[in-house]
């Protein structure tokens, strides 16, 4: 495979044929943000986090291959103004209440609402009336926090290829709901994975809350971001 | 005429409440009640959410000692995930635990005295309201006001070391806490530069002790004759019966001192302790089962505790501990001005405890956690800056929270704060037309000797206005005066 030439904010990239804007980004150490996105799934575009502009037009970076010349827009005011709303949109659609949430300092929404320095969501709060799922034996299914990245549905398959995780409804009723009996039989390590996944704290293993010191968790030192910008 | 005077908001005490005095045709005080006026559910909204979570969320409560209810919380959970009844854990859980909260006693006795009580003595209750304050100390007595933020500071800083944060730390977790004490961290306690060290902190505990002892001497009248009634006394003892803030049984002692609850596992709490409730609070009224919800009522708090401890576990604190037990001839003390003594004597008291602690090797162990058979239904009880506070969690299958039930320090002192400003009202409302400012002082300084938390008691949120009105025996406004 040649190497492809493009820019991203005027500086000059290369990538290999077939990688993703976002991918691309990465390996020329330029961040662009994510939250649906897990490196190793299949590219979703949920979330619209990974927003450029190019040619003119707003595209998802995760799902758009790079190509030859293109001249990406990343980190313009109207962009990141995008981003900041996304964010805010997420936290207002949900019920997100850092202060008690085990997964924060690990939680990349939170993380990103700090890189983009949210203080008041500029939406109203929806405050919806959603459904803890907590009869699984190692998980707890807290929807409340959810935001539909579907990193569940694409990575926990049973050792049989069974989802353990799927989509039901549609549109603003779209939840993600858990299959109890699958759920039962993962593994130790497994289910810890499901938790790892999940950029919020929507899937929580049970009974390892708050473990991590604060000072130790994921983000506490490091912004989200820092480990492609610092490379 | 009769009048009502009602003082909204008391300040100078953690949270929000009003004070009504009912005056009759003759000027005489006909009823008088602290009212605690907002309302939050911490226990409703608690049910259903994962039982880990409970130390975390719960003491979201409050913002001044979050650590108590931290670790209620958590002593609690021990018993549900099998780690004994708050005395099973491993050395390095079990001291840590005690480090993060006799840091906050520390902490939470230094923000009380320097800050909310000392313009009281300093100022004299009918000192002018613009100086009788924090600003005013800071302005005419730098050393204390500077002494006040320092110890604050310090305290504030051990919380960090084991909690994480100052405020609302992840530290205790079931079974454990998740993290030891460095050799880094603790030589910052122990060596620190001047004042952050312990060492500084014991001398000023110890100069707070004789400042309050020197007050005391030049204004005895005052001091011992404020608000004095009889009460029932409740705190946690050791086992041995001496002075423990983190664990130990529930002892009761009545009036002259006779016991009437003594080394009961608190698990058992409830076979022991009732709750009322009355319509013109949200504060519920704690109270003794064998004696009723009339006479059953009881006091916490250091007060409380200097009266049912046998002794204080540490050399300096028990002299001071000696000296306050011989002024009342060994009986217990009903002084409300001198739950200021008793504080600070807790205060150096925990001075030395957190160092005691800091030179425990065990600090710098590894095994933080220990768990065992899960149960559904946990106690967790320690002595709080304010009082005896009381957590208790049941559990369903899918381990969620499907019951709590909090009796926070300051709902234990209900009725004698309502007593006590009963008693001030009494004494300085009847027969008086006319309503000073220092008269209103004196109904919060009883009030605030007691170092109410009514944004916990209530498990409500706010600031703590205080309001005067009076009425006519119909019920009439006459006037009103807000503060």
């Amino acid at each position: 495979m040649s190497d492809i030439k493009f820019t991203i904010d005027g500086k000059e990239c290369t990538a290999k044929s077939g990688q993703t804007i976002v991918e691309a980004a990465k390996a020329n150490g330029i961040y662009i943000p994510v939250l649906c996105h897990f490196d190793g799934l299949k590219p979703a575009g949920t979330c619209r986090i990974c927003t450029v502009k190019t040619g003119g037009r707003f595209m998802a970076g995760c799902t758009t291959p790079v190509a030859e010349g293109m001249r990406i827009d990343n980190m313009t005011p109207e962009i990141e103004d995008m981003r900041k709303q996304i964010i805010e949109m997420l936290f207002v659609e949900g019920n997100h209440m850092c202060p008690v949430c085990e997964k924060s300092g690990n939680c990349e929404l939170q993380a990103l609402a700090y890189r983009y320095k949210m203080m008041v969501p500029r939406f109203p709060f929806l405050w919806p009336k959603r459904e803890v799922v907590a009869n699984a034996p190692k998980l707890y299914l807290d929807k409340n926090r959810c935001v539909q990245c579907l990193r569940c549905v694409r990575e926990i398959i049973t050792t049989d290829g069974k989802n353990v995780f799927a989509v039901k409804e549609r549109g603003g009723k779209t939840t993600i709901n858990m299959d109890e009996k699958l759920a039962a039989g993962l593994s130790d390590d497994m289910a810890m994975r499901a938790m790892d996944i999940c950029p919020v704290g929507c899937i929580i293993r049970k009974e390892v809350g708050y473990k991590v010191p604060i000072g130790q968790r994921k983000f506490d030192s490091k912004p989200i971001g820092s480990e492609i910008e610092g490379r | 005429m009769g009048r009502k005077i009602t003082i909204e908001p008391v300040t100078r005490v953690e949270g929000h409440g009003k004070v009504t005095i009912q005056l009759d045709d003759a000027g005489n005080v006909a009823q008088s009640r602290l009212h605690i006026v907002e309302f939050r559910g911490f226990e409703r909204f608690v049910q259903g959410r994962p039982y880990w979570e409970a130390p975390v969320l719960v003491q979201r409560l409050c913002g001044i000692c979050p650590v108590s209810h931290h670790l209620a919380a958590a002593k609690a959970l021990d018993v549900i995930v099998g780690a004994g009844t708050g005395d099973g854990l491993t050395p390095v859980g079990e001291k840590m635990r005690r480090l993060m909260h006799y840091g906050q006693m520390f902490q939470s006795h230094a923000l009380h005295f320097f800050h909310l009580a000392s313009p009281d003595l300093l100022f004299g209750a009918d000192g002018d309201p613009a100086i009788r304050n924090v600003i005013g100390v800071a302005l005419e007595h730098k050393d204390l006001a500077v002494q006040g933020v320092m110890m604050r500071k310090f305290g504030q800083e051990i919380i960090r070391a084991t909690a994480g944060k100052k405020i609302h730390g992840t530290g205790g977790i079931p079974g454990g806490i998740n993290k030891n004490l460095s050799i880094a961290e603790r030589d910052e306690f122990l060596k620190g530069a001047d004042p952050l060290n312990i060492d500084k902190m014991i001398e000023w505990s110890q100069a707070a002790v004789d400042f309050f002892k020197g007050y005391h001497a030049q204004n005895k009248d005052y001091i011992d004759n404020f608000s004095v009634f009889p009460s029932s006394h409740l705190s946690l003892v050791r086992k041995d019966g001496a002075m423990d803030f983190y664990h130990g049984v529930i002892r009761c002692i009545d009036a002259d001192g006779n016991k009437l609850l003594d080394d009961i596992d608190y698990q058992d709490y409830y076979k022991h302790i009732g709750e009322e409730v009355k319509s013109w609070s949200y504060m519920k009224f704690p109270y003794l089962r064998k004696l009723g919800m009339e006479n059953g009522w009881y006091t916490v708090g250091p007060l409380a505790r200097c009266n049912t401890a046998d002794f204080i576990p540490t050399p300096l604190a028990q002299k001071e501990f000696e000296i306050f037990k011989a002024y009342t001839n060994g009986k217990p003390n009903h002084m409300s001005m001198h739950m200021h003594w008793a504080r600070l004597i807790e205060l150096l008291h925990s001075a030395e405890v957190i160092k005691d602690l800091l030179n425990d090797p065990d600090l710098q162990k590894d095994n933080l956690v220990v768990k065992g058979t899960k149960q559904k239904e946990g106690v967790g009880l320690l002595e709080a800056p304010r009082g005896t506070l009381f957590h208790h969690y049941r559990i369903n299958d899918n381990d969620q929270i499907e019951m709590a039930n909090l009796i926070v320090s300051t709902t234990n002192n209900n009725e004698p704060m309502n007593r006590g400003v009963n008693f001030v009202a009494k004494d300085i409302f009847t027969g008086k037309k006319e309503i000073t400012e220092g008269m209103m002082n004196r109904v919060e300084m009883v009030i605030r000797a007691y170092d109410p938390c009514l944004s916990c008691a209530t498990h409500a949120l706010g600031q703590m206005p205080m309001e005067l009105t009076l009425v006519d025996s119909n019920g009439e406004i006459i006037d009103q005066m807000r503060k």
